[in-house]
């Protein structure tokens, strides 16, 4: 399948889950429902589409301006040598999206990342705690409500350096 | 107190705890390894990451577009060079500019140079923590010469910020084919030296053979990329899969390994050098000596701001050396032709009215680069694998959101399988032969 | 100069003369300075000439603590722990700006300097510091410790 036809198929195989097809800077992207994306990612890891690695997911936060983080899926098909990006939104005020915990086996720490640094909640993750910040450690760093410069020493600092 | 980490509150009472990092001589930088024995067997483990998370992406959204080229030289730092190319790239992909020929020549050039480094700097550290120190003796020997070639070109041996948008920040050195030269040959001697000492070595085959196995089904489930991923078989390499720059005009090959054990990880390493070594080879027959400059009169610069005040001066400016190779002449074969892309000649800064208004809109906050609205994700391909960057611009100076997709972050997710259900001492090698780099892991 | 001092200042030189030359160091590498901490201790620019070359990793074996690149909040604890597990007399060298004073990084993560955290007698500046650097930075340590004076209020008879 040539790349549009491609698109064209996983649009009429995912159904009404797609709200929205794009292409940015040349890149394929595909938006769809929050509570669709599980099933609509197992569906593209499977055959024909077999996008067998999640390259990546990540998140962007749009609360201020638009009430909602953005979750983004960065596929990749090695049969087909085609990258596919999956966007998803979550309300700001309690983000939470199903887990791919069980599809792909990264998929636990990217969501602990995420869920470190944004505090999107994923339902079914194993194991959802803090990755990169430590325990103690308050607020979510990339959230644009999150001031940069505030530090949260875990032990007693000499100031008068 | 109640235990905080899972493997504590997964532990049999029987068994013992032990810590391995985060400072520890193994652990390359800052890993913490749980692990749960009995005797020697590990039962179960824990990687806790996240000790050098320097905040590089909440950074760079509060540093313009120019400003942060300098954070991503630190994110896999013993590849620099190519966490630059990854950056700039995206940030051409989405400005749509494009580079001239000889500026993608150089990028290959330094490019391979890093890549070598890279693998260089991993087999070293592996070997040497497997007991092996003179390999690594060795390889940082060879490392050495291949920095030199940097060094004389860029300024500095290591986080160079070199590569810049819309091209590089200036020529190579007027030497630079005797010392490319000299750092080939002696980086073939060092491999052939240590192909010689770990290859067939029993102890080093024993360490490596059959340890730290992983099937091909799991890496691509754990979206492994780059050389761990082409030890399980799988020829994926974003240079021949999606080629960037000029790869696609050059000839090299892709190593695979077969059994996706510490030894292939080692062994494709060990092979992709060369394949490196051959593609410097080539782009140095590729790029053509640079023109000289123009002849005529030199005046020193004072004198020509000095005469600037009345008139344009015509005379070429002789420049400091730190600027050595960034002349206005060589420029313009250096970096895309767009305006305020990339900053401009220092001759035009110092002397015209029209030079310094464009460094003030190219550096000042608030102005400057400004890509278009939308994100954009390109990927280069690193010494670890695929380093992908995705950045979601909203138009101004500074980006809204830059993620860096680290290649080893993947790979070292996959530590705690690798390890279960062996012995202690083979964390080590195992660990080793992932090449995990904790500015590309932690960010 | 009484003969007291005569000799408590040759003891002084002799011990520092000792302790200067057989430094055995703890390289807490963290970051991007690993790299020339590397090539610092290996063969073209050779930090065993000096006499500093042995690394010990227990921080019981250590005298010097070489802290080598960034150290985050989340590290800080891990290295004042192994300041702490120190035996005297021990030295410290920040090594890089990170270690020195946060570097190019001031935000959440990044503590901002170690002299925040545990006494600093070298900081040795540079992103990263060029092995030559380094080495200067270990000779200034080297003099600081042939001129450190001891504590002999308990031999003198009062």
């Amino acid at each position: 399948m040539g790349p549009e036809n491609l698109i064209d198929a996983i649009r009429s195989s995912l159904g009404e889950a797609v709200l929205d097809v794009a292409d940015s800077f040349g890149d394929a992207v595909l938006v769809i429902r929050a509570d669709a994306v599980r099933p609509a990612l197992a569906a593209l890891r499977e055959a024909p589409f077999d996008y067998a690695l999640l390259l990546d997911l990540t998140c962007v936060d749009f609360a201020a301006a638009e009430g909602r983080f953005e979750l983004v899926y960065h596929l990749y098909s090695l049969s087909r040598n085609v990258r596919l990006r999956i966007k998803a939104s979550v309300p700001a005020g309690d983000p939470a999206a199903a887990t791919l915990v069980g599809l792909w086996k990264n998929a636990e720490w990217l969501e602990r990342e995420v869920y470190d640094m944004f505090g999107v909640r994923f339902e079914g993750h194993p194991d959802l705690r803090r990755l990169l910040t430590y325990e103690g450690f308050e607020g979510h760093p990339l959230r644009k409500s999150y001031p940069w410069r505030l530090e949260q020493p875990r032990i007693p600092l000499k100031d008068d350096v | 107190m109640e235990p905080l980490t899972r493997i504590e509150r997964q532990a049999r009472p029987e068994s013992m705890l032990l810590n391995m990092g985060p400072s520890h001589p193994a652990m390359h930088g800052t890993l913490r390894i749980m692990l749960e024995l009995d005797g020697e067997k590990i039962l179960n483990a824990e990687c806790e990451i996240g000790y050098l998370h320097r905040g590089f992406e909440k950074t760079c959204e509060n540093k313009t577009w120019f400003n942060l080229l300098i954070y991503t030289d630190r994110l896999n730092y013993v590849s620099p060079l190519i966490n630059n190319l990854g950056y700039v790239m995206t940030v051409e992909k989405m400005m749509g500019l494009a580079v001239p020929e000889r500026a993608q020549l150089i990028r290959v050039l330094m490019s391979e140079l890093s890549r070598v480094s890279d693998h260089l700097t991993c087999l070293a550290a592996m070997a040497m923590e497997s007991g092996a120190f003179t390999v690594f003796l060795y390889m940082m020997k060879a490392r050495e010469y291949l920095w030199d070639v940097i060094e004389f070109t860029t300024g500095a041996r290591m986080t160079t910020s070199y590569i810049r948008i819309g091209g590089v920040r200036a020529d190579l050195h007027p030497e630079w084919r005797g010392s490319l030269a000299t750092a080939i040959k002696e980086t073939r001697k060092v491999l052939k030296d240590v192909s010689g000492l770990l290859d067939q070595n029993s102890i080093f085959l024993g360490r490596t053979r059959g340890v730290g196995v992983i099937s091909r089904e799991d890496a691509l489930s754990y979206g492994w990329t780059g050389p761990c991923l082409r030890s399980t078989g799988i020829p994926y390499d974003v240079r021949k899969a999606h080629p960037y720059l000029v790869y696609d005009r050059l000839l090299f090959e892709v190593p695979v390994g077969e059994a996706g054990d510490n030894y292939d990880r080692y062994s494709v390493r060990m092979r992709e050098m060369e394949q490196s070594l051959r593609l410097l080879e080539q782009v140095a027959a590729l790029i053509p000596d640079a023109a000289p400059l123009p002849a005529g009169p030199v005046i020193e610069p004072a004198e020509a701001i000095r005469r600037s005040r009345r008139t344009r001066t015509a005379e070429r400016i002789r420049l400091s050396p730190n600027l050595e190779g960034s002349e206005k002449d060589r420029l313009a074969g250096l970096t895309a032709a767009a305006p305020l892309a990339s900053v401009p000649a220092k001759e035009d800064t110092y002397t015209t009215m029209e030079g310094l208004i464009s460094h003030f809109l190219f550096f000042m906050r608030g102005k400057g680069i400004r890509p278009p609205k939308g994100d954009a994700y390109f990927s280069v391909e690193g010494g670890n694998g695929e380093v992908g960057f995705y950045i979601v611009s909203d138009g101004s100076d500074r980006p809204y959101r830059l993620h860096l997709r680290a290649p080893c972050f993947h790979i070292v997710s996959a530590l705690e399988q690798l390890i279960r259900g062996r012995l202690l001492a083979d964390v080590i090698p195992t660990f080793g032969s992932m090449n995990m780099i904790g500015g590309e892991l932690d960010r | 100069m009484s003969g007291f001092d005569l000799l408590t200042t040759r003891l002084e030189s002799a011990l520092g003369w000792g302790r200067k030359f057989s430094l055995f160091h703890y390289p807490f590498i963290t970051a991007c300075c690993g790299m020339e901490y590397m090539s610092t201790a290996c063969a073209h620019f050779d930090i065993d000439r000096f006499g500093a070359g042995l690394t010990r990793f227990s921080p019981r074996q250590a005298d010097l603590l070489l802290v080598v690149g960034t150290i985050t909040h989340k590290l800080a604890p891990v290295l004042k722990t192994v300041y702490d597990q120190m035996l005297e007399p021990k030295w410290v060298i920040a090594f890089g700006a990170c270690s020195v004073s946060g570097g190019i990084y001031q935000n959440y993560a990044v503590v901002q300097g170690i002299d925040r955290i545990i006494p600093v007698d070298v900081y040795i500046p540079g992103c990263p510091p060029r092995p030559e650097m380094v080495l200067d930075g270990l000779l200034k340590l080297q003099d600081k410790i042939q001129h450190q004076k001891q504590d002999w209020r308990w031999a003198r008879k009062t």
